[in-house]
């Protein structure tokens, strides 16, 4: 079997590519599409492939959630590029009022098919209003699924089963991550939401982690090792729902746990899965969870203040010899 | 659709606005005594427009109505069962008691919901007209908004969509006024808000709102330009709203002098006295009609109250579909 390597934007393109082949109700809407084939050049060759169905939109941010929204009601199956992640605060309403709960507050009448996605995350010098995680924000908001993918592999079939899911899903993809490349199988190939994945096995500690704190915890791992220390690594890949089956079965064996997000710590997801492994799993712990993320300030532009205020895989290793008491 | 209203359409017309009169006075009663929780917010006189807009409608065309929106579920076609079953919590409501007042919806209708949000129609009602014309249907979508929501940023941002794209949408607002406490002339910087139609470049009409027929007209050849493919319109309908904001609403920016001056200029005396001139109506018509009417509006109220409540842990339900 031999291992195809591509970037995330290539498997980005191959999952829409496969997907719109498919089904004519997809279509995308966003900012800047059509020309450059995105922003990040994401979608490059779609706008060929698919005349008609990539729609560039006036910077109108809270029409183009609307626009997916009306149109997943109305028999479509829409992507809405919401540029960046950070601009999701302009269709606030629209995400978290209307999409999250019209088939709630209508009784279950009818389904949302709509993947709002959303390019996040720093590392750029892309300053504070470009360079945002604010997935926790969506996870505390019912109605929402929440999909934060690292590798290739997951970013192709997540997307695939985001797109193909009758609810609505939103899907961050790290803008630092389009050109990481690894192994993608070509073809249909699904990874269902609400499913985590054990990425490294470990029987010391269990990182969870996702998004760019994978990558992060990986190469802490790496170094852990070498101390040692065997790090289990759970990329959880989806936020909400969240496998915590995957997590238990990881913890009740490591009795540890550190939670990686490159998100800022207070309130963010780190918080909710430590408060369910305390509340669920606290005989089989033997020390507290930590959590290792951005300290709590916007996103700064200077490369050395950005690199200060971003969790490193350092901050892993540290946290992991705190757990581990080692 | 044509424009041109036939003689049993009109009566068709008249008994629409009764309905819509009859279930918004018996909504007041049943909040007043404590049948219905929350808040209500009614339409009592500012029935034409709904019943004016959602006459040049077929049942597969779209609308995205408001948090006053009980007047436009009923002219859409809504059930009044299932609406007072709504307003009343039960299970065998529209929303299976999860909406109330300002979430009903009947998409086998194309009501794609009321709103609890101030200007939350308009982004939806750009995704219904973009999927019109993806999906290359003749089908029109109606948002129907109150002159509030015209300062909202969804209002600027959907009529340029809407232009741009020619997007087969109606824009129906329904100046009455106030926005809650709010008077119009003091919040909105033109006097009639379908002036605003100009910066997007497409037609803007303001009519009398408590005039039936005027309404109907508007709406059908708006109607029609949509189905053509010739893009939307923004229709102003001025009419007025009589009640509070609100049911309880203690209404001190207002006097009651200027809702009585208003009550003269009620839409259901004006079309019925349009149809008595044109020998189209007879007062035992009139009563005739109303008493029909009414005995649905019972039945509705038997319905709810004869309803089960809903079990606590269908809370817990239609939230997702693959939960």
């Amino acid at each position: 079997m031999t291992e195809r390597m591509i970037s995330c934007s290539a498997a980005i393109c191959e999952a829409l590519t496969e997907e719109m082949a498919r089904d004519e109700a997809i279509f995308i809407i966003g900012e800047d599409l059509v020309a450059h084939g995105g922003i990040f050049g994401q979608f490059r060759g779609l706008p060929e492939r698919f005349p008609g169905r990539l729609i560039d939109s006036p910077i109108s941010e809270a029409c183009i959630v609307g626009a997916g929204l009306g149109a997943a009601l109305t028999g479509m199956r829409p992507l809405v590029d919401m540029h960046f992640a950070d601009f999701v605060t302009c269709a606030m309403d629209e995400i978290v009022n209307q999409t999250a709960k019209i088939r709630y507050m209508f009784g279950g009448q009818v389904k949302v098919p709509l993947v709002i996605w959303a390019p996040d995350g720093a590392g750029l010098s892309a300053a504070a209003h470009h360079s945002q995680s604010l997935e926790s924000w969506f996870v505390h908001a019912p109605g929402l699924k929440v999909v934060v993918p690292s590798e290739p592999a997951d970013v192709k079939g997540l997307l695939k089963a985001a797109i193909r899911d009758d609810d609505p899903v939103i899907f961050f993809q790290h803008k630092k991550l389009f050109a990481r490349e690894g192994p993608v199988p070509e073809g249909e190939h699904i990874v269902p939401l609400g499913k985590a994945a054990v990425k490294r096995l470990g029987g010391n500690v269990t990182i969870l982690t996702y998004g760019s704190g994978f990558y992060m915890s990986m190469e802490a791992a790496n170094e852990l090792a070498g101390m040692g220390i065997e790090a289990e690594v759970i990329d959880l890949r989806t936020l909400k729902p969240l496998d915590f089956g995957t997590i238990a079965d990881s913890i009740k064996k490591t009795n540890r746990a550190v939670v990686v997000h490159e998100a800022c710590l207070s309130g963010g997801f780190g918080a909710e899965v430590s408060a369910r492994i305390n509340s669920e799993l606290f005989d089989y712990l033997d020390a507290p969870v930590l959590r290792v993320a951005a300290k709590d300030v916007p996103m700064p532009f200077s490369p050395r203040l950005e690199n200060f205020v971003l969790p490193k895989a350092e901050d892993v290793i540290k946290a992991v010899r705190a757990v581990t008491y080692r | 659709m044509k424009s041109s209203v036939s003689t049993r359409e009109m009566r068709r017309l008249y008994r629409t606005m009764v309905t819509i009169r009859g279930f918004e006075t018996l909504a007041g009663e049943l909040f007043a005594a404590g049948k219905i929780p929350g808040f209500i917010h009614l339409s009592i006189g500012q029935e034409a427009s709904a019943a004016g807009v959602c006459s040049a409608l077929r049942q597969d065309d779209y609308i995205a109505t408001t948090h006053r929106g009980h007047g436009h579920v009923i002219a859409k076609g809504g059930d009044l069962k299932k609406m007072i079953a709504e307003l009343m919590g039960r299970k065998t409501g529209y929303c299976k008691g999860k909406g109330g007042s300002m979430h009903i919806a009947d998409f086998s209708l194309g009501i794609l919901g009321a709103n609890g949000v101030v200007g939350g129609g308009f982004p939806i009602i750009i995704g219904a007209g973009l999927s019109i014309k993806l999906r290359r249907t003749d089908q029109v979508a109606v948002c129907f908004f109150g002159d509030g929501a015209s300062n909202r940023g969804t209002f600027h941002e959907a009529m340029n969509m809407a232009s741009i794209w020619k997007l087969p949408i109606l824009f129906v607002c329904e100046n009455n006024c106030y926005a809650s406490t709010t008077p119009t002339t003091y919040a909105c910087s033109v006097n009639n808000i379908a002036t605003r139609a100009a910066g997007y470049n497409i037609p803007g009409v303001t009519v009398d709102g408590n005039d039936l027929l005027a309404v109907r007209e508007a709406a059908g050849k708006a109607v029609d330009r949509a189905r053509r493919g010739e893009g939307p319109t923004l229709l102003e309908n001025k009419t007025y709203r009589r009640r509070g904001h609100f049911e309880g609403d203690p209404q001190k920016y207002r006097t009651q002098a200027e809702v009585a001056e208003w009550e003269k200029n009620d839409p259901l005396l004006r079309f019925a006295s349009v149809l008595k001139k044109k020998k189209l109506l007879t007062g035992e018509m009139e009563k005739e009609i109303r008493e029909q009417v009414d005995c649905e509006l019972k039945e509705a109220v038997a319905f709810a109250e004869q309803s089960e409540w809903p079990n606590p842990e269908e809370a817990l339900e239609d939230m997702f579909i693959n939960p």
